[in-house]
C-alpha cells in the first residue's frame, strides 16, 4: 500500500473530547495536586521516617501474639453479638421506616419525613453515631449495638424503600383481578416481590454490621475495636497484629457467607 | 396465586374420571422442616447475642431526657466556630481525594493480578486475592490506626489509610470486570501477535473503564464520609475538631461540626452521582 | 483424506505457503474436533471450509493460529512449524497470519482508528501501542487501508457506533494491516444480511488477491463459498471429507458432507454468478 497522499501523523481522540480540554483538565489536576498538598503540611522528614518505623513495627508486630486468645476471644464474641443483636433490630424498625418512605404507599408528608431522616443518618459515619451513643450510654457494647442498629435501620429502610417503590403493577392487578383483598394482594404480590430482595440485603447488613463492629469500638463502644484500640495506645504490637488477622478472618469469612447465602436466594 | 379450580369441575369438564390430590402444599414437608430450622437458628442467635450483651435495661429509661438534655446543650449552633473549621474541612477532602487518586494507581495492576484470566499462575493469583482480601477486611479507621503509627499524626497517615482501603475495593470491581470481559477482542488482539502486555492494555482495559471510573467517584464519595472520622484517631481532618469539641464537651461547636459534615457528604454524594450519571 | 490430490505433485517441488498434517484436536473432556486433518495450500487462492455445526470448522482455523492448543500434528506457515513455537516465537508466527472474526472482535470503545492501528501491535513496543503513537508509515498506511476497505473519514469514530457491514469492514482492516502471508477468516458473513454478506466476501476475495494472500474461510452458506472461493474442503467429524475446486462440488459430495437433503437449489449455476457478481 503507497503512503502517498495520506496523513502520517494521526492522534488518539482526546477521551474528554477535545484536545484543548483534556490539556485543561490535566493542568487542573496538577494545580489541584500542588495546592492539596501544599496545604496538608506534610513534614517529609517525618514522612521518610516512617519507612524505618515500618520496618520497626512489623518486626515488633511479628510473630503476632495470640497468647492472650481469651481477651481476643471475648473482643470477637461481642462483635459478632453486636452485629446479630444490630441486624436483629434493624430489620424489626425497618419495616415501618421503609414503608413510611415509599413514595407509592406512604403520605407526601410522611414520605418526606422518612426520607429526611434516611439521608441525615446516612450521612454520618458509624464511629460519630457511636460516640454520641457512648455519651449517652457510657463505654461498652450497648453504645455499639445501638450505633450499628440505628445504621442498619436506616440503610435497610432505604433499601426496602427503593424495593418497594420498584415493585411491579402487573402481579398486583392479576391478584386484584382474581377479587383478593387489600392483605391478599399485599402478601401474595407485594411481599413475593420484595421479600427475597429483602432477604438478601439483611443478610448483606449482616456482614456490614460485622465489619463496622470491629471499629466503633475505636471510640469506646465495646467489641474488638477497643481492644485493638487499647492495644495500639500501649504499642503492643504483637497482639495487635494478632487482633487485624483475626478481624480480617472475620470479615472475609462474614464476607463469603454473605456471598454465598444471596447466591443461593438468587 | 389463583386459586386452584374445584377438582369435581375440572373432573367433569375433562370429561375423565382421574382423581386429583385434595390437598396442596407450597413446600415439600422437608423444605417446611429446614425453612423452620432456619428461623429457630436465627432467633437462637438473636437471643444469644442480646443476652450475652448484659444490657442494662436501666440506661434506656432516662435515655430519652438525655438526649433531649444534649440537644438543649448543643442549640443554639455556635456560628463563630465555623471559620476555624473551613481548613479542616478542606483538609478532609483533600485526604478523601488524595488517597483514591493512590488507590485507583494501585488498583490497576492489582486487579490484573487478582483476575482469573489476566492472572500469571496460581501463586499470582492467590496472592492478588490474599492482597484483596487484606485491604478491603480491615476498616480505613483502624487503617488509619496503623499509619499513625507509621507515619505519625496527621492527614498523610489519612492519605495512606484512604489509599490502602480503597486498593482493594477497586481492584475486587475491576478484577470482576476484567474476568466478565469480552472473549472476542482479547483473541482478535491477540491473533495480531501482541504481546501479554499489549493485549491488556488495548483489548482489555478499554473494556474495564467505564467500570474503573464508575467505581473510583463512588468510592471517593464513600472516602469523604470516612476522611470525616479519622482525626479520631489522629489521622487528619476535621474528626480531629469534632473529636476535640466532644471532650471538651463544646456541643455548640459539636453541632456546627456536624452541620459541616453533613453538608459536604451530601454535596460529594450529589456529586459523585451526578457524575456517574454522565458516564453511563 | 490425502492432502494433496496427484496431479498436483508437480508444483510441490516448492514448498508450499501453507501444510497442514494429520492436525488434531481432542478438547478435554474427550471432544475429538479434528481428527488427522491434512491439506496443503501452494498458491495465493481463497480456500472456503464447510461442513456442519461442530465439524471442526471453527477449531481448525484457531489451531492455525494456536488460539486453540492443537493436541497433535503439525502445521508449516512456511519454514515454520507452528505448532512447536514458543510464546515468543509465536507471536512472532501471529504477526504473519492475519485473522477475521464472526462477530468482528473490534475493541468496542476505542476508535475505528485505534482498531485498524492495533494490526501493527506486534511490530510496535509496548509503550507505543499504550501511548498510541505508531510509526508515520503504519499510519499513513492505516488512512490508505480505510480508504481501501470503504471507511475514509470514519477515523475517530468509536468502533460501537459502526453498523454490522462497516465493523466487519474494520475487521479486515485489522487483519491487513499485519500485511500477513495468511488469512483466517471465521464465518465472516454469518452476523450479517445477506447483501452485506455478499460485499463482505467480494472485499475479502479482492484484498486477498491484491495482496497475493491465500485465506481460509470459514463459511455456512454453500452458495456463498462457491461464489467466492476457488477451492472447497469439506469437513465432517473433524475430518477432511471433501477437498477440490468449486467446479466439484456435486450434490452427492454435499450428501456425504452433510446428510441426504435436497441441494439443487443450493448449488450455483454459472448464470446466476454472472448476475450477481
Amino acid at each position: 500500500m503507497s503512503a502517498g497522499p495520506y496523513p502520517t501523523v494521526w492522534r488518539a481522540p482526546s477521551f474528554f473530547g477535545t484536545r484543548a480540554r483534556q490539556q485543561a483538565v490535566v493542568i487542573a489536576a496538577l494545580i489541584y495536586l500542588i495546592w492539596s498538598v501544599s496545604t496538608l503540611h506534610i513534614d517529609a522528614r517525618r514522612a521518610l521516617a516512617g519507612f524505618a518505623r515500618a520496618a520497626d513495627l512489623f518486626a515488633r508486630m511479628i510473630p503476632p501474639d495470640f497468647s492472650r486468645w481469651e481477651l481476643l476471644l471475648k473482643g470477637m464474641t461481642e462483635s459478632l453479638q453486636m452485629a446479630l443483636a444490630a441486624t436483629l433490630a434493624g430489620v424489626l424498625l425497618s419495616i415501618p421506616l421503609g414503608i413510611a418512605a415509599a413514595r407509592n404507599l406512604a403520605p407526601r408528608p410522611v414520605y418526606l419525613a422518612a426520607r429526611a431522616l434516611i439521608v441525615t443518618g446516612r450521612t454520618f459515619h458509624e464511629v460519630i453515631i457511636a460516640i454520641f451513643f457512648v455519651k449517652l450510654f457510657g463505654f461498652g457494647p450497648v453504645a455499639g449495638l445501638l450505633t450499628l442498629a440505628l445504621s442498619s435501620v436506616i440503610f435497610l429502610a432505604k433499601m426496602l424503600a427503593e424495593d418497594i417503590e420498584n415493585v411491579r403493577a402487573g402481579p398486583i392487578e392479576a391478584v386484584r383481578a382474581t377479587g383478593a383483598g387489600f392483605w391478599q394482594v399485599v402478601v401474595y404480590s407485594v411481599v413475593p416481590q420484595v421479600l427475597p430482595r429483602s432477604v438478601g440485603t439483611a443478610i448483606y447488613r449482616l456482614d456490614a454490621n460485622v465489619r463496622h463492629s470491629t471499629i466503633v469500638g475505636i471510640v469506646g463502644a465495646g467489641g474488638i475495636g477497643q481492644t485493638l484500640s487499647a492495644s495500639f495506645s500501649r504499642y503492643d504490637y504483637d497482639f495487635a497484629a494478632a487482633i487485624l488477622l483475626a478481624i480480617i478472618a472475620l470479615v472475609a469469612l462474614g464476607e463469603w457467607f454473605s456471598d454465598r447465602v444471596r447466591t443461593k436466594l438468587r | 396465586m389463583v386459586q386452584r379450580p374445584r377438582a369435581d369441575k375440572a373432573a367433569v369438564s375433562a370429561g375423565v374420571q382421574k382423581r386429583y390430590p385434595e390437598v396442596w402444599r407450597r413446600h415439600t414437608p422437608r423444605e417446611t422442616v429446614t425453612n423452620w430450622l432456619w428461623v429457630a437458628a436465627v432467633a437462637l442467635a438473636c437471643a444469644w447475642s442480646v443476652s450475652a450483651l448484659d444490657i442494662e435495661w436501666a440506661f434506656f429509661k432516662d435515655a430519652h431526657e438525655q438526649a433531649i438534655d444534649l440537644g438543649q446543650r448543643m442549640w443554639p449552633p455556635r456560628w463563630s466556630y465555623l471559620p476555624s473549621i473551613v481548613a479542616p474541612l478542606v483538609e478532609t477532602i483533600h485526604i478523601a481525594t488524595l488517597g483514591t487518586a493512590i488507590a485507583v494507581v494501585f488498583s490497576i495492576p492489582l486487579a490484573f493480578l487478582a483476575a482469573r484470566n489476566t492472572t500469571a499462575n496460581g501463586f499470582t493469583w492467590a496472592l492478588g486475592r490474599a492482597l484483596l482480601v487484606a485491604s478491603r477486611s480491615v476498616n480505613t479507621v483502624i487503617w488509619g490506626l496503623l499509619f499513625v503509627a507509621i507515619l505519625g499524626p496527621g492527614p498523610l497517615a489519612g492519605i495512606a489509610a484512604v489509599a490502602a482501603r480503597s486498593v482493594g475495593f477497586l481492584a475486587k470491581l475491576v478484577a470482576e470486570a476484567i474476568e466478565e470481559a469480552d472473549r472476542g477482542p482479547i483473541e482478535a488482539i491477540e491473533a495480531t501477535g501482541a504481546g501479554t502486555f499489549q493485549t491488556y492494555v488495548v483489548a482489555i482495559l478499554p473494556q474495564v473503564m467505564p467500570v474503573l471510573i464508575g467505581t473510583t467517584v463512588y468510592r471517593w464519595d464513600i472516602n469523604v464520609r470516612e476522611s470525616s472520622v479519622l482525626g479520631f484517631v489522629g489521622a487528619g481532618g476535621i474528626g480531629i475538631y469534632l473529636y476535640a469539641s466532644i471532650n471538651q464537651f463544646a456541643w455548640q461547636q459539636v453541632l456546627v461540626a456536624l452541620f459541616v459534615i453533613l453538608v459536604v457528604v451530601i454535596a460529594s454524594e450529589a456529586v459523585s452521582a451526578w457524575i456517574r450519571e454522565r458516564i453511563s | 483424506m490425502a492432502a494433496a490430490p496427484e496431479e498436483k505433485q508437480t508444483e510441490s517441488l516448492e514448498r508450499p505457503l501453507l501444510a497442514i498434517d494429520s492436525l488434531t484436536k481432542v478438547y478435554p473432556g474427550g471432544t475429538r474436533a479434528l481428527d488427522g486433518v491434512s491439506f496443503a495450500i501452494r498458491r495465493p487462492e481463497v480456500i472456503a471450509v464447510i461442513g456442519s455445526s461442530g465439524a471442526g470448522k471453527s477449531t481448525l482455523i484457531r489451531c492455525i493460529n494456536r488460539l486453540v492448543e492443537p493436541t497433535s500434528g503439525s502445521i508449516l506457515l512456511g519454514a515454520t512449524d507452528i505448532v512447536r513455537l514458543g510464546a515468543k516465537d509465536l507471536r512472532q508466527a501471529r504477526r504473519r497470519i492475519g485473522m477475521i472474526f464472526q462477530e468482528f472482535n473490534l475493541v468496542e470503545r476505542l476508535t475505528v482508528m485505534e482498531n485498524i492501528l492495533s494490526g501493527r501491535l506486534g511490530s510496535v513496543s509496548f509503550l507505543a501501542s499504550f501511548t498510541r503513537r505508531y510509526p508515520a508509515a503504519d499510519v499513513a498506511n492505516a488512512y490508505a487501508m480505510l480508504d481501501r476497505v470503504g471507511l475514509a473519514g470514519l477515523h475517530d469514530s468509536r468502533a460501537d457506533a459502526l453498523s454490522g457491514g462497516q465493523r466487519q469492514r474494520v475487521g479486515i482492516g485489522r487483519a491487513l494491516m499485519q500485511n500477513p502471508d495468511l488469512l483466517l477468516v471465521d464465518e465472516p458473513t454469518a452476523s450479517l444480511d445477506p447483501k452485506t454478506a455478499r460485499q463482505i466476501m467480494r472485499l475479502i476475495r479482492a484484498l486477498a488477491e491484491e495482496g497475493a494472500t491465500p485465506a481460509l474461510v470459514n463459511i455456512h452458506d454453500v452458495a456463498l463459498a462457491q461464489g467466492f472461493a476457488d477451492r472447497i474442503i469439506g469437513l465432517k467429524a473433524g475430518k477432511v471429507a471433501f477437498d477440490g475446486p468449486v467446479a466439484e462440488l456435486t450434490p452427492a459430495v454435499l450428501t456425504d458432507i452433510y446428510g441426504a437433503e435436497d441441494w439443487s437449489q443450493t448449488i450455483r449455476r454459472e448464470s446466476e454468478e454472472e448476475t450477481s457478481a
